[in-house]
């Protein structure tokens, strides 16, 4: 029987194995977590009393159908959490678990990778009490802990506000959620948004709920600096209308939407293109999730979609690899599922368009602030290493000439950032800047994983 | 179309191409640099940054040496220091077999003026406290050094541009056409140079060029697998290697430590791909950690390698081509070229200005390739059987 | 450039950054920071069995500044911490076990270990 490996236990991956396992196969499933659901349907520890319910809120129904099939499964696959794929050579994985190293061959690989937030450097960016947007919703989810008591979101995403209502059901203050986003963007999008009205409904509500509360909402605000001397004693803004306000918090939600984690598909062979309306390289595959021979991506990991596009993805990356395997699929079964990827993905653009990525003011972002957290490299210094004689002119001479995107975590945080920098820096588009290549290992690895046989 | 008559053309801009250019400039001869890509971006770029004297081959010595002395006088040659430091050597041995090879090196770098200090297995320990009881010998030679390899190239071409060379970037050479005693080279631009003399240092796409003129050389690309870790708090400060090559580790004063080591890589210059097998990186943390136990809790955090051009005899061609006047070979640098490269770009100056160079390099010639040729022992041993990428190969185990 | 007293300093006045809405029904595990013990249970992250108790994990190695970890998911690698054994572990996505001891990673550039 051929061997198929999914890496990623979130719903793109979840639903991958379930497709698999109805027609016979036993997929090994390997996820980094040591529970499945990956970050949005993340499970809580078992022992955490926390009201997953609540929180989950409109969502709860597929979190909980998702984490029963998922549970249904256990004899079913060879499934191996705690278990970082770390490099790809050839048809081999090689993995770390627990410490030991080994490796995994596959016929057919489905990568279902997830996302990250995308973000944006600020000033201030780097003091504590700083976190991602997914970092504040999974400190709730995963730990049962809110990042702070006054917590201000801010950013450009419609998800801005569905933490803070989360937050604010948990007992926190919404200090603040500032959106770069002018109002106009987001109504000019609406045709768009409309194409999935009960998630526009549910942004409307979330919206109304947070302006009901009292919470000051700002959007098209045109600059954003977290105060404080050594940890996040407020956000100063300035609004659309050009008044500065600073609004004082503990904590802060940072997010500019999300960003595929794509380092695996990279050194599985994927070929990538500049998206012009993510502002990012993303993976190019088929529409069902092929990106190269035997390989298929799948969820957020292969192109923004949310939730409901991941397990969608997932199901039919699934198809692909039991039609490549000469196993039958309904065809219906595989046009249905390819018909609710699509409109999701266009609902996830219209959002894309709506809650933009402010490329402009972070190509104007100031020279003496942290674009690169690990290495601690300034905007300034990628500016002045590229204006010198036989400066670098592509983003990974960049890389190696400043160090921005060389740290512990690849490019990962910096990396959008970089390349508008680059860009503009280089006065080119975002494609002929070019794109951080990814390197192994894709997460820093242990020298004492190479000792054990 | 543009034409620039020069008296002599480099192509690559690699280390070896712009310290050449920036001799011809500094005595006033006009020199155009041409690089396919850009400056300094392959091998010369991504190679591990060692300045290491100990354990050369025994021909390249007094080359060796004479480049030392440019890189001891980095920042008065291109007003850049690019992070060179001397941080010494420390040459390791695991076996009474190791530890007499060890010495004999040492003879050999002594008899050309190099100081080596012998350290025996407990003076190592009093020394050097982090190395592992494993290491029974060792030789320290305070001279050699480290530097930046990604700084160097481009800081060596703003200084030759400063003094008149012109350097031209993302202009590929097609074709060099010889016309008695002078030259035209064909780029894939507009540009076209006439000059009387060209240098070859292409790296590894140099036995093309070589091969246009009818000359043999038997390059095979490939490349060190090299990996980094996250910064730790600064220990190591000389370079540190093992005789039998699977570590040669140095740490940078920000805090990382970067390893490479034998056995390479095989590479891909048409592709212009340069993969670590994984199975080699395991390899490498199993053998750092074997010399440095301390290190096993740091982290790997990035993996790299370069397309470098070996040669069957592990040493590069430098010297004149054996067909066409006025054509200068110096590629297949083997892997070692950084540390020598200020040496070759002054050599190659004198030869082109004085026809002559007072430091010999007969041993480099590429007629040594007209016969048949013995292969190294580390030639034969490294890459003729890594070439497949196997993960069983038995020098990787 | 790294200073050890003042990455105290600021370390001791800080606040506790993390505020707990959900409790652990787990066994008590207790482990410790700079010699502080610290009581937790089972199931926490290590980051919030910290964060809980104080207002950041460490020192970042280049700008002195202190850090509390950013994206909670494991991937922008700012939440590495150190213990007293050697071993670094990343602490949104390292459970808490009995023993742990956790240093704080102030040191000086330089400082030979």
């Amino acid at each position: 029987m051929s061997s198929v490996v999914i890496v990623g236990a979130g719903p793109a991956g979840i639903r991958a194995a379930c497709t698999l396992v109805e027609h016979g196969l036993r997929p090994i499933v390997i996820d980094e977590a040591r529970l499945a659901g990956g970050q949005g349907y993340r499970r809580p520890p078992p022992a955490l009393s926390l009201d997953i319910k609540r929180l989950m809120g409109s969502e709860y129904g597929k979190y909980e159908a998702l984490h029963r099939d998922f549970d249904a499964l256990h004899d079913k696959i060879d499934y191996r959490p705690r278990t970082l794929v770390w490099a790809i050579d050839g048809n081999m994985l090689y993995l770390i678990s627990d410490g030991r190293p080994s490796t995994q061959t596959f016929d057919k690989l489905i990568l279902a990778t997830g996302a990250m937030d995308k973000v944006a450097p600020l000033p201030g960016a780097t003091l504590p009490g700083v976190f991602t947007l997914g970092g504040a919703q999974i400190a709730l989810k995963d730990q049962g802990c809110l990042i702070g008591r006054h917590v201000a979101f801010v950013g450009s995403s419609p998800l801005l506000t569905l933490a803070a209502k989360q937050y604010r059901q948990m007992g926190a203050e919404i200090a603040l959620i500032a959106d770069t986003t002018p109002l106009k963007n987001k109504i000019r999008e609406l045709p768009t948004l409309a194409k999935s009205p009960r998630t526009l409904m549910r942004g409307i509500a979330y919206q109304a709920q947070a302006l009901a509360s009292g919470t000051p909402i700002l959007s098209g605000v045109t600059s954003i600096a977290i105060e404080g001397a050594t940890r996040v004693e407020g956000v100063r803004v300035t609004t659309a209308s050009g008044r500065e306000r600073t609004i004082a918090c503990d904590a802060v939600a940072l997010g500019y939407g999300l960003k595929p984690e794509t380092q695996l598909a990279d050194l599985a062979g994927a070929r990538f293109a500049y998206d012009a309306l993510f502002n990012l390289w993303l993976p190019v595959t088929d529409a069902d999730g092929r990106a190269a021979d035997n390989l298929y991506l799948a969820g957020d990991g292969a192109a923004i979609g949310g939730a409901d596009a991941a397990e969608a993805s997932g199901a039919l990356a699934a198809c692909a690899v039991l039609t490549d395997l000469q196993i039958a699929v309904p065809i219906s079964t595989m046009q249905g599922l390819r018909r609710t990827v699509s409109r999701l993905r266009a609902f996830q653009r219209g959002l894309a368009g709506a809650f933009a990525w402010p490329r402009h003011m972070i190509r104007q972002l100031p020279d003496d602030l942290t674009l690169c957290r690990c290495e601690d490299v300034s905007v300034g210094d990628v500016r002045t290493a590229m204006r010198r004689e036989f400066a670098p002119v592509e983003i990974n001479r960049v890389k190696a000439i400043t160090r921005c995107g060389m740290g512990r975590c690849q490019g990962r945080v910096c990396g959008p950032a970089l390349q508008e920098i680059v860009a503009e820096a280089a006065h080119c588009s975002g494609t002929a800047a070019g794109r951080l290549r990814g390197q192994a290992p894709i997460k820093p690895i242990a020298l004492a994983a190479g000792s054990e046989p | 179309m543009t034409r620039l008559t020069v008296d002599a053309a480099v192509v690559g801009g690699g280390l070896i191409g712009t310290w050449t250019a920036l001799f011809l400039a500094k005595r006033g001869r006009k020199v155009a640099l041409l690089d396919k890509g850009y400056i300094g971006a392959q091998s010369s770029g991504v190679n591990f940054g060692n300045l290491r004297l100990q354990g050369r081959h025994p021909a390249q010595y007094p080359l060796s040496m004479r480049a030392q002395a440019l890189w001891e006088d980095l920042e008065n040659l291109i007003g850049d220091r690019c992070e060179f430091d001397p941080t010494g050597h420390l040459y390791c041995a695991y076996d009474d077999k190791e530890t007499e090879a060890l010495h004999h090196y040492a003879e050999v770098s002594e008899a050309n003026g190099l100081a080596i200090e012998r350290l025996d297995g407990a003076a190592l320990a009093k020394r050097f406290p982090w190395i592992s009881g494993k290491a029974v010998a060792a030789t320290y030679s305070p001279r050699d050094a480290t530097a930046n390899p990604r700084l160097v190239s481009p800081a060596v071409a703003r200084a030759a541009k400063a003094l008149g060379a012109t350097i031209i970037e993302n202009c590929r050479v097609q074709e060099i056409v010889a016309r008695g005693g002078s030259f035209e080279l064909r780029t894939e631009t507009e540009l076209t140079i006439d000059c009387g003399q060209v240098v070859n240092s292409a790296g590894a796409w140099g036995a093309q060029i070589a091969a246009d003129f009818g000359e043999t050389a038997p390059t095979f690309p490939a490349g060190p697998p090299q990996f980094v870790t996250e910064p730790l708090p600064y220990f190591l400060r000389p370079s540190v290697q093992t005789i039998d090559g699977t570590v040669i580790a140095r740490q940078i004063p920000r805090g990382n430590v970067i390893l490479t080591g034998y056995p390479r890589t095989a590479s891909d210059p048409v592709a212009n791909k340069a993969p670590v097998p994984p199975f080699k990186t395991l390899a490498g943390m199993r053998h750092l950690t074997a010399l440095i136990p301390k290190l096993q809790h740091a982290h790997v955090i990035r993996v790299w390698s370069g397309i470098e051009a070996y040669l069957p005899d592990m040493i590069p061609i430098i010297g004149p081509s054996a067909t066409t006047p006025g054509l200068i070979h110096a590629f297949g640098f083997c892997g070692h070229g950084f540390q020598i490269g200020p040496g070759v770009g002054l050599c190659l100056s004198e030869m082109i200005i004085d026809g002559t160079t007072p430091t010999p390099l007969g041993a480099f010639s590429i007629e040594r390739f007209r016969g048949d040729v013995a292969a190294s022992e580390k030639f034969r041993k490294e890459l003729t059987r890594c070439r497949s990428f196997s993960r069983n190969c038995e020098i990787c185990a | 450039m790294p200073d050890h007293r003042s990455g105290q300093m600021r370390d001791t006045v800080g606040r506790v950054q993390f505020h707990r809405v959900a409790q652990h029904a787990s066994r008590p595990v207790s482990i410790s920071f700079d010699g502080e013990v610290i009581a937790t249970r089972e199931g926490e992250s290590l980051l919030a069995a910290l964060l809980t108790t104080r207002g950041s994990l460490r020192q970042h190695e280049f700008d002195g500044g202190r850090r509390a970890g950013f994206c909670l998911m494991g991937a922008c690698q700012d939440c590495w911490v150190e213990l007293a054994d050697g071993r670094r572990l990343r602490a949104c996505t390292t459970l808490v076990e009995d023993g742990m001891a956790v240093v704080s990673q102030v040191r000086q550039k330089g400082d030979v270990a």
